[in-house]
């Protein structure tokens, strides 16, 4: 078992992207074996839909764990939430507004960012805490903004987030894009360097002269503002926003960092892996349900398997000579 | 093998330790009687440390001999037998636990107190030892560690250690135990050494307060390069003679003795500072020096080099820096490397700016940086695309180096950057040094080495996080350094 163990934690180490995949490819032979093949087509379609979110959202989690060892932003379901109905109220279901209606929900995300910055760095309150509190916040904002009234997309809106484009639907391409230049920002750019300083040691970096509050400050506000564009996009999906539609994004986008090979102690990420772990956390809810296991089971189901995951593919680092 | 009357309660014989290429500790004499005091002096890196270190047992030594009362222990020496026989310390960090009680510290160090009541036993133990030690002291038994003062921190650190229960209580270590006391505090620890040591007990005191030593101490040892220098009754040394013996060390003769023209100072003012509240001398850097950062470890340099950096495009009122600055770490752990990254990206992490075309990284500039810096600092690697923890420390240190001295700054300021950094190596940096601050850079070094002080063009002694001296060149002597460094023998 130990063995095992290990060597797919050599595996993991080799690939870290790789494992996310591996799983998502067997949980999908698994349900289609048991399905007789039946709806195999059905059932990538949705997964693609569906983990395109937790691929948006997850994006900006991982630029923030990368930033080291207790960064994280829990304040993404508000921010989907308040996101999601500024959007569908500026868009008003008319199509010329629909892209003042994103540039409104990308607003709320910069705004939501600088605040949870300015309580981590000004009130020096620990992330975890800081974000946790301002999502009370903004969830508040959004219960006082929306008064519970559901305001339909605009058509063309609706249209883009279900649509598809060669058989594919279109949100996944433009998650796909999204993810290419994710990669390009954290491996080519200044900035991408500076996190992944900054995630490995704090110190070392403001001596080498990275400007970290600077760095650590883009990285709330990306990670909001990503969060609040799919916000927006889950909006046009299901037809209006809902209050409590974010409500699933904060284990996710956190899971998804994890599973897809990020570092939890900060800098080393991998975007890559985002899509296989969100491909395999859709498809294991989804293997679950046609196995008609009951909630109860497949919450516990979904706990324990994160668990394993996480206990093989972030096992410990390569260790220093 | 027998034990005798006459047999010394420790005897070292040729005690031997080397950290990779650095030799510690290079064969050490010494014997420790019961009933006497015995000072320990010596300059930073002496090796004083290290020696208190093996006799707690938490050091191993590579070679010699350790024996108590005339029994050989070197093989089964460790921290557990040092208990055994009754060899406690008080180390300059201090080891309580902040967030706990007095009375719960001290059950920490003393397991002996268990069952049922322990909190009282060892309030009561703690109480009697720190009214004996520190007579009219004010420390409250149940307050948290976190709320004492240093200096009471101190006193509770002292009594637990001299807080007598089951075990025997015979050799004492008191390394720097008065550095955060004040004088009437320090007088009644030292007169409690006396006593102590008057009833059998035997105290190895470590001072830079020269003053104390000699007053209390029946026999005093000096210190350097890992070797005993000297060793007299204290009646046979003053204040005088015992700066002069620390400063006897036996330097390797340098390769290269620098130029001992003093340079003009006319070249225009890149770097000031003025330490915060301490004091009101000024370090001042000019365009093309390298400024010597001197004075006894951890009174305040890295501090001031960390001010320094952090003044650079910045508006702080205390420091001022025109131009841009690179720091070389000397903890290269907690302040210099990036362990998950390449050579490479060690190196080029300052330099990443000037390295953009449209906005991103171009890879063909900075794999042209790695090689050119590899090639220059001769670090030796086959791959600059290695994990930066493939290298030895040395090399290590120099990508550090490479990382400076391939930015674009003006202002370099090193942070001792040669702590176990084998000759060769610091040859060739030294070198590099040199012909950069030819060039117009500027360089603040700070070094416990006093060698390297001799070839900076200036030199400032720091003392409790204050300026307290300053010195051209033509004026750097070793017992000039150590004076300014010490505060009784201070004018």
């Amino acid at each position: 078992m130990i063995s095992t163990v290990s060597k797919l934690r050599t595996f993991a180490g080799k690939a870290p992207w790789g494992f996310s995949f591996f799983g998502a490819a067997a949980i999908f032979l698994a349900t289609i074996v048991f399905t007789d093949g039946v709806g195999a087509g059905q059932i990538i379609t949705t997964a693609l839909t569906f983990g395109t979110m937790y691929v948006i959202v997850a994006l900006g989690q991982m630029y923030v764990i990368t930033a080291g060892p207790g960064n994280v932003d829990l304040s993404i379901p508000s921010t989907i939430a308040l996101a999601g109905a500024v959007s569908m109220k500026i868009m008003d279901g008319n199509d010329a507004l629909i892209l003042w209606g994103l540039l409104a929900a990308i607003g709320v995300g910069i705004a939501v960012g600088c605040f949870n910055f300015a309580l981590i760095r000004l009130l020096s309150i620990p992330p975890i805490i800081a974000t946790l509190s301002a999502s009370f916040l903004v969830q508040s904002a959004s219960i006082a903004y929306g008064r519970g009234l559901r305001i339909r997309p605009p058509e063309a809106f609706a249209e883009f987030a279900t649509g598809r484009i060669w058989g594919l639907p279109t949100l996944a391409i433009f998650a796909l894009l999204l993810t290419v230049i994710g990669s390009v920002v954290l491996h080519r750019t200044v900035y991408g360097r500076s996190v992944t300083a900054i995630g490995q040691n704090q110190r070392a970096a403001g001596l080498a002269g990275v400007k970290v509050d600077r760095v650590r400050w883009t990285t709330y506000v990306i990670c909001a503002s990503l969060a609040a564009l799919c916000g927006a996009v889950l909006a046009g999906f299901s037809g209006g926003s809902s209050l409590n539609m974010g409500e699933e994004y904060l284990l996710a986008s956190i899971a998804v960092v994890v599973i897809g090979g990020s570092s939890v102690a900060g800098g080393q990420s991998n975007v890559a892996g985002l899509w296989g772990a969100s491909l395999f956390m859709y498809l294991l809810v989804t293997m679950l349900n046609t196995f008609g296991v009951g909630a109860g089971i497949r919450m516990i189901m979904t706990g324990l398997m994160i668990v394993a995951i996480i206990t093989i593919a972030g096992g410990p680092k390569p260790s220093r000579t | 093998m027998t034990v005798t009357a006459e047999a010394p309660f420790v005897r070292l014989e040729n005690i031997i330790k080397n950290y990779g290429a650095v030799r510690a500790l290079g064969g050490v004499e010494l014997t420790f009687n019961s009933g006497e005091c015995v000072g320990l002096v010596g300059h930073n890196g002496a090796g004083k440390s290290t020696l208190m270190q093996v006799l707690a047992g938490n050091v191993q030594p590579d070679g010699g001999e350790l024996s108590v009362l005339g029994q050989n222990e070197s093989m089964s020496y460790g921290v557990q037998r040092a208990l055994e026989l009754g060899v406690r310390c008080v180390f300059q960090e201090l080891s309580l636990c902040p967030n706990l009680t007095v009375v719960e510290n001290t059950r920490i160090r003393h397991p002996s107190i268990t069952g049922f009541g322990w909190r009282k036993r060892a309030s009561l133990l703690i109480r009697s030892f720190l009214d004996d030690i520190f007579p009219g002291n004010s420390i409250a038994v149940d307050d948290l560690v976190a709320d004492l003062t240093l200096g009471q921190r101190q006193m509770v650190e002292i009594a637990t250690v001299f807080a007598k229960t089951t075990s025997s209580l015979r050799l004492v270590i008191l390394d720097e135990p008065t550095s955060s006391l004040d004088h009437a505090i320090a007088g009644q620890l030292l007169a409690y050494v006396r006593r102590f040591v008057t009833e059998g007990g035997c105290v190895i005191l470590i001072s830079h307060i020269l003053g104390e030593i000699l007053s209390t101490c029946d026999r005093i040892v000096v210190m350097g390069d890992g070797r005993v220098v000297e060793e007299r009754p204290a009646a046979r040394f003053t204040k005088h003679s015992l700066v002069e013996a620390m400063g006897h060390v036996n330097h390797a003769p340098q390769a290269h003795q620098p130029e001992t023209v003093v340079k003009a100072r006319t070249a225009p003012v890149v770097a000031e500072i003025q330490p915060p509240r301490r004091g009101s001398m000024t370090l001042t850097a000019r365009k093309g020096e390298i400024i010597g950062l001197g004075g006894l470890a951890g009174q305040g340099q890295t501090t001031l080099l960390v001010l320094l950096q952090r003044s650079a495009g910045r508006h702080i009122s205390f420091a001022r820096c025109s131009g841009p600055v690179a720091f070389v770490a000397g903890d290269r752990q907690t302040d210099g490397v990036f362990p998950l990254w390449s050579i490479g990206q060690n190196i080029t992490i300052r330099s990443l700016g000037t390295m953009r075309r449209f906005g991103l990284i171009d890879p063909k500039k900075e794999r042209e940086m790695e090689r050119r810096w590899k090639e220059r600092m001769a670090i030796r690697t086959p791959d600059m695309a290695n994990n930066i923890y493939t290298l030895s420390g040395g090399n290590q240190q120099k990508a550090l180096f490479a990382r400076a001295l391939a930015s674009d700054a003006e202002i370099i300021l090193m942070d001792d950057p040669m702590r176990g950094v084998d000759i060769g190596t610091k040859q060739e940096v030294y070198h590099i040094i040199r012909s950069e601050a030819a060039k117009g850079r500027t360089f603040i070094w700070y070094t416990t080495e006093f060698e390297e002080l001799t070839s900076c063009d200036y030199v400032y002694v720091l003392r409790d996080g204050a300026i307290v001296s300053e010195m051209p060149r033509s004026e750097i002597t070793e017992a000039k350094v150590l004076q300014s460094s010490f505060e009784e023998v201070a004018q």
